[in-house]
């Protein structure tokens, strides 16, 4: 096991960690803004899988990655409206839509890019990289965290915007509300629909965000059905954070690292079979579940539709 | 005085019922108008127009002279109306200010220090002393009601609607609200009371309406009321609430035993007698459970229950009322000591041998442990036997005669269900406790353990539960009744023991000085 801790599969080890987990912490802090407001977005890996196809086909022909993010961000967040219109306005059932996002995307999607591209999948260029000066400088870990697309740097602010937004804001307090007790934000003046409605619009932004990243950035080529799991994972990341943006970003970086473990011990040199490092991500869902799901804590109105006066 | 509000022919209208009919009243600046009424009078929907949360079918809604239409709670809260809904409306997980400060414009920072003036000065005027800073959840159901007030006073209401405010409060309490009542009137605020106690009603109240079926049946003046006589008032009343001809013996309205004795505040039933020359039915030795986490075991507890007795159990929760209620059931194991139903040992018996010979349990956990909510009313019905004759034969379920079952049981306890088909979970916390009551005190019940059995429910609900408790009683079944109500236990019991710290710290006969001995005990120091 020497080639464990050389500067090789650590720096790779932490590059694509990052990488890998970018995804799952847009989508997963997306997915807790709904769950705070009592939505269950189940149709999370659709958004994700929409915004992925949107940035990519933006991203390509406009050459521009900021275009290709715009672009992903409104591929997710129309996907988003879906549940907007179905769930929340007319209070059908959260997870039958949701799943039925999902499978629609992965249909919808793969077709569009049949007919664009027929059968070719053209790469874009790399992304580019901002390297954070002094910080990349930092043996293994400058190169592993401090040298990525402006987007992670980002990203990672949302996760300290999104923490304070929730502690010391109005909207903050109004989605906490709208989750646990929605007749009492109603009675208080503010209206519960639009407060959810505002929750979902975002979350499918920043999943179709991510979605953009994991093409663009990640993959540099869109393949149907590319998300495979991530959006889902996402979901679980948003259940076990127990409403704290932070622990997303650990989630994230725990699940992005188990994805990265391929790579990174090939780059080792270590010949462990695939397959067993590739079960590994969903070997950690399982052992988190196992320790932290119990206690998730989740709002007491998640996935209740809310109607004003209705007994 | 001036009118603050006013309706004008409101009319509303929900399937099958027509909730408002043509209602029209005015409500003034500094009087207190009690609104009076059956249970689905409408008087809850009548605050829900002014409250924004109903649009009414017909009808103006009419404010400092301006006819309109009350679009949203928003809308209503700009109007100056403050609101106390019948069903508590907080977030129990946020704190008592940030209840408060629920409805700020979204993209500000939390304005605390502002709010927090605000808090000061509502609590001077009302007289509480919260901390601003607890979480809701903590605090008792009458500290709650304050926030619930503070947050309808948070804009200076010009009008103020208390819907029932009183049904889950202490007499303390509702000292406490009649106080602020009068602050609030004193400085020209229009408030409609929403009770169902003619006590409050008189002690309160400026001007009285009653609403029957939707219409407003008539009502008594501020002079009227002041030159009445007390029992002709009640007379008044009485009579336009239940519809009766003038001369009709009021007090034998016949039909409304629960809302009459209600309003004047009178008990249905005293205790049965209780032959206790008889072996009694159940007989606990120095039984003890195990110590869980933050839980109170049993700790050698024992007692006898008669056949018709009323056992009510006292104490401040969690004292181990939980473990000696499921310990009986059958659904905790006893661990050390024994229990004798009817002079057979059941110390190791589960709940189906127990249910068997007749020990009944109505939890209170209502819609977690006492039903399945997403089940028909009639599954729920038969929940305790599923899989035993006569509801199943072989594995085989007969549906026809669980629906049939049901339907007796629903008639015969006036559950309030749309059908025996509809999901438990949809049904009133009144109804749902009705299908728990219609279960458990079956005829085959000797013992029946009840625990908390009117906690959350509102007075009518709470009036009839008592009222099957004593039905029961009557019928031969030994209760035991755990509530944390020592007004209720009075009323019901034919003694009353009080648990402390997972001992059973004494039993006393409800008698004249029985309340205070029982305080005594629930403080830890011993009877005397
Ligand atoms: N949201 C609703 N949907 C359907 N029916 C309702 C609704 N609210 C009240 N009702 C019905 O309207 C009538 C009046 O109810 P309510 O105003 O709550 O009476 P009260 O407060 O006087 O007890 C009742 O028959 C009740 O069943
Ligand atoms: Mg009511």
């Amino acid at each position: 096991m020497g080639g464990l801790l050389t500067e090789p599969f650590l720096v790779s080890l932490l590059y694509g960690a990052v990488t890998a987990g970018m995804p799952l912490l847009l989508a997963g802090l997306g997915e807790q803004m709904s769950e705070k407001a009592g939505v269950l977005n189940i149709g999370l890996e659709g958004m994700m899988l929409v915004g992925a196809y949107t940035g990519f086909v933006a991203a390509y022909h406009s050459g521009s990655f900021w275009l290709g993010y715009l672009a992903g961000g409104l591929g997710g967040m129309l996907t988003a409206l879906i549940v907007l219109l179905l769930c929340i306005r007319r209070g059908l059932n959260q997870i039958v839509i949701g799943i039925a996002i999902t499978v629609g995307a992965e249909g919808l999607t793969s077709l569009l890019h049949y007919v664009q591209f027929s059968r070719s999948y053209p790469r874009l260029a790399a992304a580019p990289v901002l390297a954070l000066p002094l910080l990349r400088d930092v043996p293994v870990l400058g190169r592993g965290l401090f040298s990525h697309n402006l987007l992670v740097y980002l990203a990672v602010a949302l996760v300290f915007a999104l923490s304070w937004m929730y502690r010391s804001t109005y909207l903050g307090l109004s989605l906490e509300a709208a989750g646990n007790q929605p007749a009492a934000l109603d009675a208080a003046g503010v209206d519960v629909v639009h407060t959810r409605s505002l929750a979902v619009l975002c979350t499918g932004f920043l999943a179709g965000l991510g979605g953009a990243y994991l093409a663009n950035v990640g993959a540099g080529i869109f393949v149907p059905f590319m998300t495979g799991g991530a959006g889902v994972i996402g979901i679980v990341l948003a259940m076990l954070a127990r409403g704290r943006p932070l622990m997303v970003m650990v989630g994230a970086a725990l699940f992005g690292a188990s994805l990265a473990m391929t790579t990174a011990l090939q780059v080792a040199g270590i010949d462990i079979p695939t397959d067993v490092v590739q079960m590994l991500p969903f070997a950690v869902v399982m052992a988190v579940l196992v320790v932290f799901g119990r206690h998730s804590m989740l709002p007491s109105a998640l996935g209740t539709p809310y109607t004003r006066g209705e007994r | 005085m001036s009118i603050v509000a006013a309706l004008s022919g409101i009319t509303k209208r929900y399937p099958g019922v027509v909730a408002l009919d043509a209602v029209s009243l005015e409500f003034h600046a500094g009087e207190v108008h009690v609104l009076l009424g059956e249970n689905g009078a409408g008087k809850s929907t009548l605050v829900s127009v002014l409250a924004g949360m109903q649009q009414p079918d017909e009808g103006t809604v009419i404010i400092g002279g301006n006819p309109l239409r009350i679009a949203s709670p928003r809308h209503s809260i700009q109007l100056g109306i403050g609101t106390v809904f019948q069903r508590p409306s907080l977030v129990l997980s946020l704190t008592v200010i940030e209840n408060l400060m629920l409805g700020g414009s979204w993209l500000r920072r939390l304005a605390r220090a502002a709010a927090l003036r605000r808090f000061r000065e509502l609590a001077t005027l009302l007289g509480t002393h919260l901390d601003p800073d607890a979480p809701l959840a903590g605090l008792s159901l009458g500290e709650q009601q304050q926030v619930e007030i503070m947050r309808a006073l948070w804009r200076d209401a010009k009008l103020l609607l208390l819907d029932e405010p009183t049904s889950m409060l202490t007499p303390q309490g509702v000292a406490d609200l009649g106080r602020m009542m009068r602050n609030l009137r004193d400085r020209g605020v229009a408030l409609i009371l929403i009770t169902h106690k003619l006590g409050e009603a008189y002690e309160f109240g400026d001007r009285i309406s009653v609403l029957r079926l939707g219409k407003v049946a008539g009502g008594i003046d501020p002079e009227a009321l002041v030159a009445m006589e007390e029992s002709g008032r009640t007379a008044t009343i009485i009579r336009l609430m239940f519809g009766l001809e003038a001369g009709e013996a009021a007090t034998t309205a016949g039909g409304h035993a629960a809302e009459l004795a209600i309003l004047l505040g009178r008990k249905i039933h005293g205790p049965a007698v209780v032959d206790r020359s008889q072996p009694p039915v159940l007989r606990v030795r120095e039984a003890s459970t195990r110590a869980e986490f933050a839980e109170t075991p049993l700790r050698k507890v024992s007692f006898e229950l008669w056949s018709s007795e009323v056992l009510g159990i006292a104490g401040v929760d969690g004292n181990g009322q939980k473990h000696l209620a499921e310990m009986i059931a059958g659904q905790r194991a006893v661990h050390g000591g024994a229990l004798e139903l009817g002079g057979i040992d059941i110390t190791q018996g589960g709940v189906p041998e127990r249910r068997g010979r007749g020990v009944r349990y109505v939890t209170d956990d209502r819609l977690g442990e006492g039903t399945v909510g997403a089940l028909p009313v009639a599954t729920n019905l038969v929940l305790k036997e599923v899989g035993a004759p006569p509801w199943w034969h072989h594995g085989i379920t007969d549906w026809a005669a669980i629906h049939a079952h049901a339907r007796v049981l629903i008639e015969r306890n006036d559950i309030r269900t749309p059908s025996a088909l509809t999901p438990a979970g949809k049904l009133s916390g009144g109804n749902v406790q009705k299908v728990l009551l219609a279960r458990e005190l079956d005829a085959e019940a000797r013992v029946a353990i009840l625990n908390k059995p009117t906690h959350g429910l509102d007075l009518h609900n709470q009036r009839l539960a008592l009222d099957r408790i004593g039905t029961a009683a009557a019928r031969g079944v030994a209760l035991l009744v755990i509530s944390t109500d020592l007004d209720e236990l009075i009323e019901i019991s034919d003694r009353i023991g009080v648990m402390f710290g997972g001992r059973l710290a004494g039993i006393v006969d409800n008698d004249a000085g029985a309340i205070d001995r029982v305080r005594r005990l629930m403080t830890g120091a011993g009877a005397t």
